[in-house]
């Protein structure tokens, strides 16, 4: 099992030298390099005229010194190595706009959005499951016809637009008041409340932005569990255990959803990127204070640091998933070794 | 020739007879119908008009004029049409264009004027739709054409070559499934000037990771067949076996994808610029109308109509993908 777990991190390590190589390859991509971007206005301003050469001068300076800073004088290859460093001794820098360490922007905001998604997921799977099962199990009746419509429905309903619709109609404009406008805590929150108050809070200010953000994975993966359900419905073992007298409950919950639930564990290291995404949308809408919101914020100030290391940092958590989702694999299907598994 | 001819037949039969993806057609149909016509559909300028007694025909004239094949009669050069004293004057049902700002009337509600309303700045709505249609559709059909080039190509070299080629680019889906691509793109639309031709480069270059693999899976299960180990044989090109021999089979399962590659580029797109990011600030596309809800939320037709037409081309091209998914799988013929 060790032995399979270390093979896998190797096979991780080019993946993970491609994912910073392609970060530090969009860091070159933005026009200037970052010290002039830091620069920014004061540059233009001194470029202009009736500025003294003291001024331009001046700023000159700066960028010779940020550049030190950054290490942008050095070579390409030095510099990828001196970010490498600094990625594994998670110095990201400091934020361009207010010039914080960006380590602790982003630790201050990530319990959020990893709560925020943890739930998603959760609710996914619970939702899903038992929807697929119920499908399943009752191939091409009406009950399977309406939950396959539905789930289509949900799939192709763009998450931004339920979402803006939910904060048009439901949270407090011109109609109806059911929910919070956006935010995690309401008006006068204190620490002081008591635990169940401060849950209860919490529940009702995360309540649409967890349904919003899931309701996609749900009609996803119901389907996706119908459809492993049904191929191991046809297998001969099936027919076997029928055959040598067991109940259809004992068949279906002790035979089959064993053997179908391999690849919905697989799955979740592809709804995890998902959710990661989702969560830009989904926290700029409902104006969650998580990294998803600090990214798109990160975004339009072009605050790079920031921009920087919350893609490194959500393309590590995309690797460990895929990494986790290996490991889960070999708990739920011992056929599969590691000599034996093919990409 | 003839045998692939009736394959085309059988598919289509199979798929005509699911009513919803035929509907999904017909939609699919009507937005390109739409995106074409945007211009003719939603237009300030007039169709006809007869002006201090002479009949002209501007919105034709106009499109001419600037081809460059006539030049336009000056009384009608740099003139609002809309404050012309014209005699007689037919116009475009939409009698707007999407960016013709009436300060006058902004955030105006549904009315026989302006059929889905205004925005902040009195842009008519329904003329943002049927342009943002234009837009969200080019993106769609040049992203997925630039996905489909590279997960081609990348796809017959790892199938056809298998080995150290196979084993290098399994390594690049890899990374590609590993990068969150919602992430990747508003990093580079960040670094990049906002431009639709940037949105729709790098919409392609991270959206062909499924065809590759489709085009390298169906390989994998050809190249060794007798028809093509008698090809080789006969010594016919490489490039030919691939071009001619192998990659047709592997087109039919790379169709569904690009069908439903367009939907998601589409709402790749219109998430995009619901952010406000990859597309010009002044550019009005489904995206930029839903996001004008967001911070004005008594104007529910923004928030309503913008994102239908964003639903419904993805529910077409959706409907149309599953429907010859299912057309094209031999198990449900």
């Amino acid at each position: 099992m060790f032995t399979y777990i270390w093979q896998r991190l190797l096979l991780l390590l080019p993946t993970f030298i491609g994912v910073t190589l392609v970060a530090f390859f969009i860091i070159h991509l933005a026009p200037g390099d970052p010290a002039e971007l830091r620069a920014g206005g004061g540059l233009a301003a001194a470029g202009a005229e009736g500025i003294s050469s003291e001024g331009v001068s001046a700023v000159d300076q700066a960028l010779i010194a940020w550049r030190a800073q950054y290490g942008l004088d050095q070579p390409l290859p030095v510099q990828y190595w001196r970010w490498l460093h600094n990625l594994f001794t998670l110095e990201f820098g400091n934020s361009f706009k207010d010039s914080q360490p960006v380590w602790r922007k982003i630790a201050e905001r990530l319990p959020i959005t990893i709560q925020l998604n943890a739930v998603s997921l959760v609710l996914i799977y619970t939702v899903a499951m038992p929807l697929g099962i119920y499908s399943a199990t009752r191939p091409y009746s009406f009950g399977d016809q309406v939950t396959t419509f539905l789930a289509f429905l949900l799939f192709a309903l763009p998450s931004f637009w339920i979402g803006t619709l939910a904060l048009v109609f439901l949270c407090g404009g011109d109609f109806l008041d059911l929910f919070p406008p956006g935010g995690m805590t309401s008006v006068g929150y204190a620490s002081t409340w008591s635990f169940w108050r401060r849950l209860g809070d919490r529940a009702w200010h995360l309540c649409l932005p967890v349904l919003i953000m899931s309701y996609g994975g749900f009609a996803g993966l119901s389907r996706f569990m119908r459809s492993s359900m049904l191929e191991n419905i046809r297998q001969d073992y099936v027919q076997t255990a029928r055959a040598k007298g067991l109940s259809e409950h004992w068949v279906i919950y002790k035979h089959v959803l064993r053997n179908s639930l391999i690849p919905i564990v697989t799955i979740m290291a592809s709804i995890l990127p998902g959710l990661i995404s989702g969560s830009v949308i989904i926290e700029t809408i409902f104006s969650i204070p998580g990294v998803g919101l600090l990214a798109y914020e990160a975004v339009l100030a072009r605050d790079y640091p920031i921009i920087m290391a919350v893609f490194t940092i959500s393309s590590l958590f995309t690797l460990v998933s895929i990494l986790l989702s290996d490991i889960l694999l070999t708990l739920v299907d011992p056929r599969i070794t590691f000599s034996g598994r093919s990409i | 020739m003839s045998s692939s001819a009736s394959y085309w037949r059988r598919v289509w039969r199979h798929f005509k007879r699911n009513t919803l993806a035929v509907i999904g057609l017909w939609i699919a149909l009507a937005l390109m119908g739409v995106a074409l016509l945007a211009d003719v559909l939603a237009n300030d300028t007039p169709y006809y008009m007869i002006y201090q007694g002479t009949r002209y025909f501007p919105l034709l004239q106009s499109g001419l004029s600037s081809l460059g094949m006539v030049t336009l009669p000056p009384e009608l050069q740099r003139v609002d049409f809309t404050q012309l004293p014209a005699e007689r004057v037919i116009s475009p049902p939409i009698p707007y264009r999407p960016n013709r700002i009436d300060l006058q009337s902004p955030f105006a509600e549904p009315s026989a004027v302006h059929w889905l309303g205004t925005d902040k700045l009195g842009r008519d709505v329904m003329a943002g739709i049927i342009h943002g249609a234009r837009i969200s559709l080019s993106i769609g059909f040049v992203a997925v054409g630039i996905a489909v080039g590279i997960g081609l190509t990348l796809g017959s070299l790892a199938g056809y070559f298998g080995g150290w080629v196979d084993l290098v680019i399994s390594r690049l889906f890899e990374l590609m499934l590993a990068i969150p691509t919602f992430f990747l793109l508003i990093t580079i639309a960040a670094t990049l000037r906002p431009n639709i031709f940037y949105t729709m480069i790098v919409i392609g270059f991270t959206s062909w990771v499924g065809m590759a693999r489709f085009t390298r899976n169906e390989f994998l299960k050809v190249r060794n067949l007798d028809y093509v180990t008698a090809a080789v044989a006969l010594g016919t090109p490489t490039r030919r076996i691939v071009m001619r021999h192998i990659l047709p089979n592997a087109l039919a399962p790379v169709l569904v994808s690009v069908v439903l590659g367009i939907a998601a580029a589409i709402l790749t797109e219109s998430g995009l610029s619901f952010l406000g990011i990859g597309v010009p600030a002044d550019l009005v596309t489904w995206g930029s109308l839903l996001n004008e809800a967001r911070s004005n939320s008594f104007a529910w037709w923004l928030a309503v109509f913008p994102g239908a037409a964003i639903f419904l081309a993805v529910v077409a091209y959706y409907l149309v993908g599953e429907g010859l998914r299912d057309a094209l799988d031999p198990r449900l013929q």
